[in-house]
């Protein structure tokens, strides 16, 4: 008999009393500082873009329309860069929606697949995944669009 | 240079944290693939409504950085490419207005992907 050599259990726990010890010693819920970490994330890349655009329309002279679009072009960049660097990853880890819901986060979300499946060849893995997340985005955002499109003329 | 810096911290961050909540409040696995596409949609129905408008009036590019910012542009032009170009307008009107964003997206997503190789 193979299991006879079997030490025996040497804490005398029921299921439920194990499951409280658990709870006890894992982390404790992280919703405040996880809203907190969000909020100063996300804070702080809008207030980046708003001076990357505020300096479009005081130095270049772009009209606020433009210096606006632009801004957003310009952190578009930043973030596929520092996906690029394997930082991003890294704000995403501290800022969780506070790093994912700005532009820089989308872009995030286009490089991030991308990069990781380039093995797969530049047609299906670069080309494709980049639209992993981008995709649904596009077609959601263009359709709902679409939609209020079509009731605004319905309603003129 | 310092204009609306504050009010787009504000208005961003709390922007940001309704997607947090999202994630961190709901049951269902939402993952920020989820976040992502209900915060455009979120962003062309609060735009069609004339809602969003306020908030980047108030908020600048807190409002217009975040993706409903994104949805918000896809709305507002959707809506003046329907009222100058009728239904024709009403479906270029969208994507003319987010194509910078759109393009600058697909670019610079193509060559970092290029460039760049994955970590480890």
């Amino acid at each position: 008999m193979p299991n006879s050599n079997l030490r025996p259990p040497t804490i005398n726990v029921t299921p439920e009393e194990y499951k409280q010890m658990t709870e006890k010693i894992s982390p404790k819920p992280t919703l405040v500082k996880n809203t907190i970490m969000a909020f100063l994330v996300g804070g702080f890349i809008c207030s980046i873009g708003q001076m990357i655009i505020n300096f479009y329309v005081m130095y270049l002279g772009l009209a606020q329309a433009s210096a606006q679009i632009a801004g957003t072009a310009t952190l578009i960049l930043v973030g596929a860069l520092l996906t690029g660097l394997g930082v991003y990853d890294e704000v995403v880890k501290v800022g969780g929606a506070g790093a994912i819901v700005p532009v820089t986060g989308f872009a995030n979300s286009m490089v991030s697949p991308a990069l990781e499946f380039k093995r797969e060849g530049y047609v299906f893995g670069v080309g494709g995944k980049l639209f992993t997340v981008a995709g649904p985005i596009l077609v959601y955002g263009i359709v709902s669009s679409i939609i209020v499109g079509i009731v605004s003329v319905l309603l003129k | 240079m310092y204009n609306y810096v504050i009010p787009a911290f504000i208005i961003g961050g709390l922007i940001c944290v309704a997607g947090q909540l999202l994630m961190d409040l709901t049951k269902a696995n939402i993952t920020p693939a989820h976040v992502l596409v209900s915060f455009v949609t979120a962003g062309v129905i609060l735009g069609g409504l004339g809602l969003y408008q306020p908030l980047v009036k108030i908020g600048g590019a807190g409002a217009t950085v975040p993706l409903t910012g994104f949805g918000y542009t896809l709305a507002k032009g959707a809506m003046e490419g329907a009222s100058s170009n009728g239904l024709l307008g009403a479906l270029s009107g969208g994507i003319q207005a987010a194509a910078v964003g759109i393009a600058a997206a697909i670019l610079f997503g193509y060559l970092v992907a290029v460039v760049f190789n994955p970590k480890g």
